[in-house]
């Protein structure tokens, strides 16, 4: 089949094809912001605005090992809580900082006792007016009335009452501009409280109201669809949804997921999930996805090498890719998962052009053992995921197939055994039953 | 009234006058059962009687009047003799004559079967109830109250062969219920003695499904083999019951709780304490009131659905140490050699998973992952397995490798065309039978008036209303009050029935 190829072209020698050797390419690309170098804390967190940028930095600095990066997340989500108005996440990041970064940052209760009067009486405030706006039953004001209270809670870092009081908007709307709006804070504060079963249900309801929709607010329904997705375990949805973000999503949405992300989340639940055809298909090819991937040139080549049959340095990237993902909220759970599905499928693709591999030269490409590599087949076949046998002795793995003409016979027999065992113990009963039923009768009688 | 010389010569001279054709035969039955009671009460007197009879030609009357002989008790010197007289008859007699008196000859039978157990000689009464059934037995799908007496016989002398032989037949016709579960009880644990597995969760399976109002003991015992067996042979225990399953089964063997085990105990004693009842369910009743008033009794299914939990880990050591730490419950239910084999199942299961996986393995890699202690070992498991025909493979003792190899298989001979066949002639028998059935019951007064008639338009439609589905599944319950009132609608429907039929023959 392959003709002898001297002349023209070069042959690919014997160990580039079973060793998969990465070609050194540069690095001097400019520094990505997820990489594999440790996390630079301050790029990470101007990515992202608002609430989720506190609450990112918290997280940050719990998983953290490095009490340096801690500090410096410490720090910054310090600066970032002062310009806002919410006491308590105050006061919980100044028992984590507990003194450490000196005395710019330790309790300022003089402030916290200032945001907290003025807090009560813009309260107040709200409620005469929005007491006002319901006598009134002036639809539009007591709709803004709600959302106000809604925001102000939201400041405060009071999120079921922010929820609640966005939900109640929804009697009040009138176009569907009003929905959509109402629509986003609800997805906004489900995300942040991590309830992402409201999160579905509310970009259900966006994505029906007929007009209004423009680009951008479809981008962000998507990603809000694609994290509800991602925390669900459903990894090909979420894969699908954030695919289809388009490049308008830009920086608009950053106070819940910043287009790094999109890139991260979408390439690693499609890598686990998609096969090769979808992988290329709505990965590789996808002009719109390109963009995103720019922003994460090492999440790119990963993909690149998975779809080369280049293993070894895709899960090279992978390793170290790890520490910092599992820096990020929404991710931190799923790593593990991803990984493992990702090593998996990059195993049963490896065998599966092949009628036998020799074990030696695979756990070359993967760099491990022979006897991991064995155990991690192992596993595999067990769980019917590779069709193959393992010959230990020689170190070689076979593909096998199963004889289809001796398996459906032998289903043929079961299934016959079985049927007439079933029927046999049915008529058993039955007569039981019968026999019940006439001595019963003969005793009435 | 005395039983004087002339009463006796006319007694023998009817039965040998009358035992000609059925009907002489049926006249003497009606005569015989009016001199019932002066045969029992002079029982002592009656032997000289029986050398005056031939037994193969007047069976009838030498059993009305051997089983008023046997009724008594017996003394011990009595029993040997009482033996042979009963088994020399059972030989000879003609099966269709006893029929006539099914109860006494299934009373003498079991008179047999308790003197060959007191003087401790089970063996003696096998073949004399091997006889016996046969001869009882309408048809080979009929169960008599004789079965289990002849398989608790088959298993107390240890002749499994001969109980095998008997528990092949398919039986469709039960005459008792109790009879059934017995039967099925022991039956099963004949098949276990012999290894055959699949038919003894089968027969056990059927008593635990079996339709039954309360729970009896019988089902419980059956439960814990059940479970066993099921572990050894499938290598899984599913702990949902199928649909069919009677709720009283449903609820009590799933937790065996103290005041319903009182409850069904006192019930259980008062509808099986008869002279028909097996001993060894009465031992059982006896304990089981017994532990219950005296102390915390614990459920006794407890202990086996653990023992399916560890089991499921996979995990050799944790089953051991389990059946280690409970040895004496399982010892009290006469379970701890089944036990061991679930034990020594678990090895084997693991090594067939290791087929699927591997071509070649090594024999320390194989004792390594069944958590045996040796490669010796797991050479000695793999060669009985191989013996057993458990698996295929071949053992190089030079590199110390197994090889596993394909089932042998190839479904392409003449004897695997023979078997297919039979199977189909099998199932199509069996589905006739269903449809002979169906269709009786589709006449069945009791059932037309359970179901929901719409009547209107001509009789054909009728037909069409009745769903089949319906049938098989129809519980007969509280039919009196109903029955009386579908008369007369039966009445027309049958012949609006036949009406139609012919209407639709054009035979109008």
């Amino acid at each position: 089949m392959e003709a002898e190829d001297d002349a023209a072209g070069a042959i690919i020698g014997d160990e580039e094809i079973y060793a998969n050797v990465r070609d050194e390419t540069d690095s001097q690309r400019h520094r990505p912001i997820i990489s594999g170098e440790q996390l630079d804390v301050e790029a990470y967190a101007a990515l992202y605005t608002g609430r989720t940028k506190t609450t990112r930095l918290l997280f940050i600095a719990d998983k953290c090992g490095a009490p340096s990066m801690e500090l410096e997340a410490l720090r910054m989500a310090y600066d970032e809580i002062k310009k806002g108005e919410n006491t308590q996440l105050f006061r919980e990041v100044v028992g984590k900082i507990n003194g450490r970064l000196g005395p710019n940052y330790a309790l300022d209760d003089a402030w916290a006792d200032a945001v907290d009067r003025r807090a009560e009486l813009k309260k107040d405030k709200l409620e005469n007016e929005l007491n006002a706006y319901r006598t009134n039953l002036i639809k539009e004001s007591i709709r803004m009335g709600y959302n106000d209270f809604g925001d102000f809670y939201y400041a405060h870092g009071q999120l079921g009452e922010a929820f609640k009081n966005y939900v109640r908007t929804r009697d009040y709307c009138t176009t569907s501009k009003h929905i959509i709006h109402m629509c986003l804070n609800a997805i906004l504060l489900s995300i942040e409280m991590g309830q992402f079963t409201h999160v579905t249900s509310y970009v259900g309801k966006a994505e029906q109201t007929a007009d209004g929709l423009d680009p951008v607010t479809i981008a962000k329904l998507r990603c809000a669809a694609g994290l509800s997705h991602l925390e669900g375990k459903k990894y090909k949805l979420a894969a699908r949804k954030f695919l289809e973000v388009g490049p308008e999503l830009g920086n608009n949405y950053t106070e819940v997921i910043s287009p790094q992300d999109v890139a991260t989340y979408g390439s690693l639940c499609a890598l686990a999930s998609f096969d090769r055809s979808e992988l290329k298909s709505k990965v590789i090819d996808n002009t719109n996805f390109r963009n995103f991937l720019e922003l994460v040139p090492e999440i790119r080549e990963l993909i690149n090498d998975f779809h080369t049959s280049h293993y070894a340095s895709c899960l090279e990237y992978l390793g170290n890719l790890k520490t910092n993902l599992l820096l990020d909220i929404h991710l931190h759970d799923h790593v593990e998962t991803l990984y493992e599905q990702i090593r998996s499928k990059a195993l049963i693709q490896y065998t599966l052009p092949f009628v036998s591999v020799d074990l030696n030269m695979m756990a070359n490409a993967f760099n491990t053992s022979v006897t991991g590599l064995e155990k991690e087949l192992e596993a595999l076949i067990t769980n019917d995921q590779i069709q193959a046998r393992i010959d230990s002795h020689n170190k070689i793995l076979y593909a096998r197939h199963a004889d289809q003409r001796n398996g459906t016979f032998q289903r043929v027999l079961q299934t016959g055994n079985e049927f007439d065992r079933e029927l046999r113990a049915m008529l058993l009963r039955a007569n039981l039953i019968k026999h019940d039923y006439n001595l019963k009768a003969a005793r009435k009688h | 009234m005395n039983l004087n010389m002339n009463s006796v010569e006319s007694l023998v001279a009817q039965i040998q006058g009358l035992s000609g054709n059925i009907g002489e035969l049926t006249q003497l039955r009606n005569y015989l059962m009016q001199c019932d009671d002066l045969l029992r009460t002079e029982s002592t007197r009656l032997a000289p009687l029986l050398t005056e009879l031939d037994p193969s030609v007047h069976s009838l009357g030498y059993l009305y009047i051997l089983e008023a002989c046997t009724c008594g008790t017996i003394l011990k010197e009595e029993a040997n003799e009482l033996v042979l007289s009963v088994a020399r008859f059972i030989n000879v007699c003609a099966a269709d004559q006893i029929r006539l008196a099914p109860e006494k000859f299934i009373s003498i039978c079991k008179r047999l079967k308790e003197q060959v157990v007191l003087l401790e000689d089970p063996m003696r009464g096998v073949a004399p109830l091997l006889t016996s059934i046969r001869k009882l037995q309408s048809s080979t799908e009929q169960l008599t109250t004789l079965h289990p007496d002849f398989l608790l016989l088959c298993l107390m002398s240890k002749c499994y062969k001969t109980g095998l032989s008997v528990l092949e037949d398919d039986v469709f016709e039960v005459d008792q219920p109790r009879d059934l579960f017995l039967y099925c009880y022991y039956g099963g644990m004949i098949c276990i003695g012999q290894k055959k597995f699949r038919k003894a969760l089968e027969l056990l399976h059927n008593v635990v499904t079996a339709p039954m109002p309360i729970i009896s003991a019988i089902a419980v015992e059956a439960y814990k083999k059940y479970i066993l067996v099921s572990l050894i042979h499938l290598g899984q225990f599913a702990t949902s019951f199928p649909k069919y399953t009677s709720s009283a089964a449903q609820r009590n063997l799933k937790n065996f709780s103290q005041s319903r085990i009182i409850h069904d105990l006192l019930h259980l004693a008062k509808i099986s304490y008869a002279p028909a009842c097996p001993d060894r369910l009465l031992h059982i009743c006896m304990d089981l009131a017994l532990s219950t008033f005296s102390k915390q009794w614990d459920s006794g299914i407890f202990p086996y659905l653990e023992l399916v939990n560890s089991y499921s880990t996979g995990k050799v050591s944790e089953v051991e140490n389990y059946v280690q730490m409970n040895k004496d419950k399982f010892e009290s239910d006469n379970n701890l050699g089944l036990v061991k084999q679930v034990v020594s199942s678990m090895y084997k299961r693991n090594i067939q998973r290791l087929t699927q996986t591997y071509l070649t393995l090594s024999l320390q890699d194989i004792a390594n992952t069944v958590q045996l202690n040796s490669a010796k070992e797991a050479e000695m498991h793999v060669l009985q397995m191989i013996q057993e025909g458990d698996i295929y493979a071949t053992i190089n003792q030079k590199d110390g490798m197994v090889r596993f190899l394909e089932d042998p298989e190839q479904y392409k001979t003449c004897e695997m065309i023979e078997h297919l066949d039979f199977s189909i002639q099998r199932i199509m028998m069996l589905s006739k039978k269903v449809t002979t059935m169906n269709e009786v019951m589709s006449c069945d007064p009791s059932y037309l008036g359970k179901v929901h008639i719409q009547l209107g338009g001509n009789g054909r439609d009728l037909i069409m209303t009745i769903s089949t589905p319906f049938l098989l599944n129809s519980t007969y319950e509280g039919g009196e009050k109903e029955q009386s009132m579908a008369l007369p609608m039966t009445c027309e429907f049958l012949f609006s029935r036949k009406f139609s039929f012919y209407y639709g023959r054009g035979w109008y």
